[in-house]
């Protein structure tokens, strides 16, 4: 049996660039409270745009860690775009999905979230966190 | 296409999820689309020029676009050139904040008092290259 472990390999999170709306904001806050807190050891983000632009380092990065993608709208540039890349993607999330069980919350402000953005952001931090520990347990 | 007489210019930030730089930049251009320059402008989201269809890629081609990138590495100038067209005009955050001889910023996720001042002065800038872009459209 081999008994060497490899060294630790980090969960890559990237959420999508959306700018337009405010889910776009909420899939990059809820990615930020998991790599800088709930999940700060085993995760890492990626900026989307350095990978669509075939950046030899990110194109490496998400070809070589499991991928976790954040999606604000239904077209989906980050699951897409990672895709493309050759990337290896264990997982999508959509920040649409957060709303649907958290009807209650309007998040309308886009450039600075507003409190219920802020908690759906929260919320959707939450099923990362879920689906990031699902992937090491299975690694 | 887009008619000449409606003169909008395209902004394009940069996504920048790693850096503050990218922050200031996405926030900068929702500061110009949003406040200082809302009829004269429009943006796209960069990764739908990959990820979108002929629509999203001829966005170049329809309106002259403005880059706003976060650091050196320019991805937004270089996926709108790769995917729809040469902008009009770019800039890049680390180079203004070395011109304004800023220290270095934090936080990525919540912009603190002091990037928020630089933020504001990113999206005056970039409000004056509208005003250029424009300008030369006449």
């Amino acid at each position: 049996m081999n008994t060497q472990t490899s060294p630790q390999k980090k969960v890559i999170i990237i959420p999508c660039s959306g700018i337009g709306k405010a889910f776009g904001s909420i899939s990059r806050d809820a990615t930020y409270e998991v790599t800088e807190n709930l999940r700060r050891d085993t995760t890492q983000t990626l900026c989307l745009a350095l990978l669509v632009s075939g950046d030899q380092e990110s194109l490496q990065l998400v070809r070589e860690n499991k991928c976790i993608t954040v999606d604000g709208c239904p077209l989906q540039c980050a699951e897409k775009n990672v895709r493309y890349a050759g990337g290896n993607l264990a997982g999508s999330l959509r920040a649409v999905d957060a709303y649907k069980e958290n009807r209650h919350l309007k998040p309308r402000s886009v450039t600075f979230l507003d409190p219920d953005g802020q908690q759906m952001a929260l919320k959707l931090a939450g099923r990362i966190a879920e689906k990031v520990d699902d992937v090491l347990e299975g690694q | 296409m887009v008619e000449a007489q409606e003169k909008k210019v395209g902004i394009i930030s940069c996504s920048g999820e790693e850096r503050v730089e990218g922050t200031i930049s996405r926030v900068a251009t929702r500061l110009v689309l949003g406040k200082l320059r809302p009829n004269e402008t429009v943006t796209i989201c960069l990764p739908l020029f990959l990820a979108g269809g002929r629509e999203e890629r001829e966005f170049a081609r329809d309106y002259p676009t403005i880059t706003v990138d976060g650091c050196d590495k320019m991805c937004a100038k270089i996926a709108t050139e790769r995917y729809s067209g040469k902008p009009a005009s770019s800039i890049v955050i680390t180079d203004m904040l070395k011109e304004w001889h800023c220290p270095k910023l934090s936080s990525r996720r919540k912009l603190n008092d002091e990037s928020l001042t630089v933020t504001g002065k990113v999206a005056q800038r970039i409000a004056e290259e509208v005003d250029e872009v424009l300008s030369r459209l006449v």
